[in-house]
């Protein structure tokens, strides 16, 4: 089977997930990364790599903080950017998913960065559409979020440098998160030997080993040692699924503390891919304290999204 | 219109026959096998050289879409892609719009189809008014006016009490209750088999457990109450091994497996191909195995298509949101052909799940080439590879993971009492 | 017809004797990656240029993005020094059809505003697509178009010029 993403030179021509991707990829777009981190750090922020070229932002599920990232990086680019927020109902029948998006194709797009609530919508968009168009997945379902997973990836090697000898958990609502599948994806291909994924047994996926990581139901046993703790989101929702009691029974058990965030190394860092639920997954002081790189990846967040957008547009 | 048959390789499992022979019909009905009756003056010969000559193919379970669904296909399309698939007989489920738990509207539907003449159709009727899973139905009625069991499509029998209810009544009638074995509440909102591709892909999954929890249930009930069940579409692989154990305890059971759950795992839905959006789930290649191989040693009974035309908008979508089903009468037989091949299964024994068997579970005397039996035939290339089209295909649906690929087995003519009502010679 | 291509060590003496009289404390030095970068690097040394030194990496100015892509390779861009109100000399290896040194004086632009802006340049060979010009230039050289003309640097420092087909 062919991967949609790749062009029949092998060039980028989407990003719809990091499975499938090859390693001198993934280098590749945090390579370029880290030369947008410089461009962001200028009075000027903006390079005219996508000048006179329309990215067009389809959330199909609302999203400010990760569309204004998108918004912000293709800006920097000096690309013209239209958002388009599409409230989807089941019941209101109106233009499908590909009528939408044939209907933007005709306003001269060259670019569209999707977000959907079910799990390979970017990839039907990406066989739809004509080939000079890219698709950029921000996220499907429970499927991918890409470029979360990319710049979690770049954070991880600023701080750490050399993903072979790292230890990594995940901790959290695994089951339904398209954050930890990409970053789970990317560490992997990285080479990283050790990744962990934590949680109660309702909210860890069936087969998760498969994924090449290792499976803890007890927070303490999970954070032994590790090099990078990653909380991931604790939506409300679960509580009204019988996955799950309470937030507070989560938080005495899989909420990060400083007293569990000391069974991980001295050196270790947090991430989230945020918005933070402060006292459900994670504690304000961890929060806000020294290991936590939570602001750096907003800022790596940018550079990565130009990268991947120059690479694709050039591609 | 007397028919002579010549020169085909005629295999009728029911009768232990695998050998050259020549077929006479007359008046509809089969007049003799291998030599011709006295006096046999054929109004047309068809020379079956190198094909094979087979009783008309039966399919347990074919959504012909009315009434109610007429956009998705009309029952002429249907049919016509059942002579093209050398189907001559076919069971429909009764999850119709309005469903089928009234006698006039199987009336109807059989008065349609044999307005049509294209193939017997079998109905299933509901098993609760509506498939709401509430009130039972006229049972008695609607066997009447031709329902040959009764069943609750893919609607999930939540309430026990119920199920328990419908099987003692059927049971009292001896009527053979067909059900498909999936608990609704574990498979509630879930679109594929949940393992290690739902959890790769973010698709909510639906466990194992989901039909094995359900076959134990209905077992336990048949224990109790006798009734006849036909379990629908298999689909793992401990399903696979407790209705062995079952046969094997002497309970009045049959089973079947759909044609696309023969070859498919889910490994195929690939980059979210809503052509593998199927029910029941296409599951682990583990489970395929197992049902291959039940259906090699006899444990599953029938291959059936679940033939379920959708219309292309309600494929492209994302696959939670696209419609489950295949498109299956015209795939019947090559898949069968392919399943056979690939395990090393005999000709006649491979056809036997899709002729003798089929007409055990549906209680009907037919997918037999006996002398003075119904000439229903089914004349077909089996070295012949198709490639599968939605040009070629007569169905309305051309919704199958099979599109592009090459399949043995090309019919060349269906016969339905004795008159061609398929002729690929005159497409 | 073989070219004969003039020794870079002999040309970058020739620069620096150019550039001498119009260099003063408050000049800039900008090298064009990657083979300005180097001669760049000679030439600060060679003029005892005060601020440090500039490096570009026009990779996000092409004007031909749409064809050829993002560049693999891209190296850091430093400007270490104010641009508003400098006197920048910009420095490049080849100059050919112009547009590497338009998306250079692009980029500048992009940190202030120059006061002035001139270009050294080892080997002018010709070719312009743009009004763009040298101020100072260490040998004018005729290469057929389809030829590419590339600064080398060895092992030890030493600057070599290379003709690829």
């Amino acid at each position: 089977m062919r991967n949609p993403q790749l062009n029949d030179k092998g060039e980028l021509q989407h990003l719809l997930s990091i499975e499938g991707l090859p390693r001198e990829t993934l280098i590749h777009i945090l390579d370029t990364a880290t030369s947008f981190v410089g461009v962001t750090a200028r009075e000027v922020k903006k390079v005219p790599l996508l000048r006179g070229k329309s990215v067009f932002n389809l959330f199909f599920e609302p999203s400010t903080r990760t569309r204004t990232t998108f918004e912000i990086a293709a800006k920097r680019l000096s690309a013209d950017v239209i958002n388009l927020n599409i409230a989807v109902s089941s019941h209101t029948k109106g233009e499908t998913l590909l009528d939408t998006v044939d209907n933007l194709s005709a306003m001269h797009a060259d670019m569209f960065v999707v977000r959907h609530a079910e799990s390979g919508a970017p990839h039907l968009i990406a066989n739809h559409v004509a080939s000079h168009l890219h698709v950029v997945n921000a996220g499907d379902g429970r499927h991918a979020h890409p470029t979360q997973g990319l710049l979690d990836l770049y954070t991880i090697r600023h701080y750490k440098k050399d993903f072979s000898r790292l230890s990594v958990a995940i901790v959290g609502d695994v089951l339904h998160s398209r954050v930890a599948r990409s970053l789970i994806h990317a560490l992997t291909v990285m080479g990283t030997p050790d990744v962990r994924v934590i949680g109660p047994m309702t909210l860890i996926p069936a087969g998760a080993e498969k994924l090449g990581v290792k499976v803890f139901y007890e927070l303490e046993r999970g954070l032994r040692d590790v090099d990078v703790v990653v909380m991931l989101r604790l939506q409300s929702e679960r509580m009204r699924g019988a996955l799950l009691p309470s937030a507070q029974e989560f938080f005495k058990y899989y909420g990060l503390t400083p007293e569990k965030l000391a069974l991980a190394k001295p050196d270790a860092i947090v991430m989230h891919p945020g918005p933070l639920n402060r006292g459900v997954e994670i504690d304000s002081a961890v929060a806000d304290g020294a290991h936590a790189v939570i602001l750096s990846q907003v800022t790596f967040g940018i550079a990565v999204r130009m990268a991947v957008m120059s690479i694709l547009a050039g591609n | 219109m007397k028919i002579h048959i010549k020169n085909g390789r005629l295999i009728d499992p029911s009768n232990n026959i695998d050998t050259q022979a020549d077929l006479f019909i007359a008046a509809g009905r089969i007049a003799a096998v291998g030599k011709a009756p006295a006096g046999f003056s054929a109004n047309r010969v068809i020379d079956a050289a190198g094909l094979v000559v087979c009783p008309g193919l039966i399919d347990l379970a074919a959504r012909l879409r009315e009434p109610g669904y007429e956009y998705k296909a009309t029952l002429e399309s249907e049919m016509l892609a059942a002579a093209a698939g050398g189907v001559t007989s076919l069971a429909c489920p009764p999850d119709t719009e309005p469903a089928l738990d009234e006698p006039g509207l199987v009336e109807m539907l059989k008065h349609r189809a044999k307005t049509l003449n294209l193939a017997h159709v079998y109905p299933i009727g509901a098993l609760t008014v509506g498939l709401a899973g509430e009130r039972l139905t006229e049972m008695a009625e609607l066997r009447d006016a031709g329902c040959v069991g009764f069943s609750h499509a893919d609607v999930p029998l939540q309430d026990n009490q119920v199920l328990w209810r419908a099987m003692q009544y059927a049971a009292t009638f001896g009527f053979r209750v067909w059900l498909r074995p999936q608990d609704g509440y574990l498979a509630k909102d879930g679109v594929a088999h949940d393992g290690e591709v739902a959890t790769r892909l973010g698709l909510a999954g639906i466990p194992a457990f989901a039909e094995t929890i359900a076959i134990a249930t209905i077992l336990e009930v048949m224990r109790a109450t006798g009734t006849r069940v036909h379990l629908c579409r298999l689909s793992t692989r401990e399903g696979v091994a407790m209705v062995r154990a079952a046969k094997n305890e002497g309970l009045p059971l049959s089973c079947d497996v759909g044609i696309h759950h023969a070859h498919l795992s889910e490994m195929d839905l690939g980059y979210f191909d809503a052509h593998c959006h199927l029910q029941p789930p296409l599951r682990s290649a583990r489970d395929r195995d197992a049902l291959r191989q039940g259906l090699k040693d006899g444990t599953i009974d029938a291959l059936c298509s679940d033939h379920t035309p959708v219309d292309e908008d309600s494929k492209l979508l994302p696959f939670a949101e696209s419609e489950a089903g295949a498109t299956g009468l015209e795939l019947l037989l090559p898949l069968t052909l392919k399943w056979a091949l690939e395990t090393k299964v005999p000709l006649a024994a491979a056809l036997a799940r899709i002729t003798r068997e089929p007409a055990r579970v549906l209680g009907v005397d037919a997918g037999h080439l006996a002398e003075g039996h119904t000439a229903d035939v089914c004349v077909f290339d089996p070295e012949r590879y198709v490639r599968v089209s939605a040009a070629a295909l007569k169905s309305q649906g051309k919704n199958t993971p099979f599109l592009g690929i090459e399949l043995p087995g090309k019919v060349r003519y269906t016969l339905l009492q004795g008159q061609v009502v398929y002729d690929a010679g005159n497409g | 017809m073989t070219l004969v291509l003039p020794d870079p060590e002999s040309l970058c003496a020739r620069l620096v004797s150019q550039l001498k009289p119009h260099v003063s404390a408050d000049t800039a030095l900008v090298g064009i990656h990657t083979g300005g970068v180097w001669l760049a690097e000679r030439l600060h040394s060679a003029l005892g240029i005060a601020l440090p030194l500039g490096q570009l990496d026009i990779s996000f100015y092409r004007d031909d993005f749409d064809k050829t892509g993002l560049h693999p390779q891209i190296k850091p861009t430093q400007i270490p020094f104010e641009v508003n109100g400098r006197h920048i000399v910009l420095v490049d290896d080849v100059l050919y059809t112009g547009r590497t040194v338009r998306g250079a004086m692009n980029e500048l632009f992009d940190y202030g505003r120059p006061a002035s802006i001139s270009l050294a340049v080892l080997i002018d060979r010709g070719g312009r697509e743009l009004p763009v010009a040298a101020q100072y230039v260490g040998a004018s050289l005729d290469v057929p178009p389809g030829r590419m003309l590339v600064l080398d640097r060895e092992e030890n420092g030493k600057l070599r010029l290379k003709l690829d087909a």
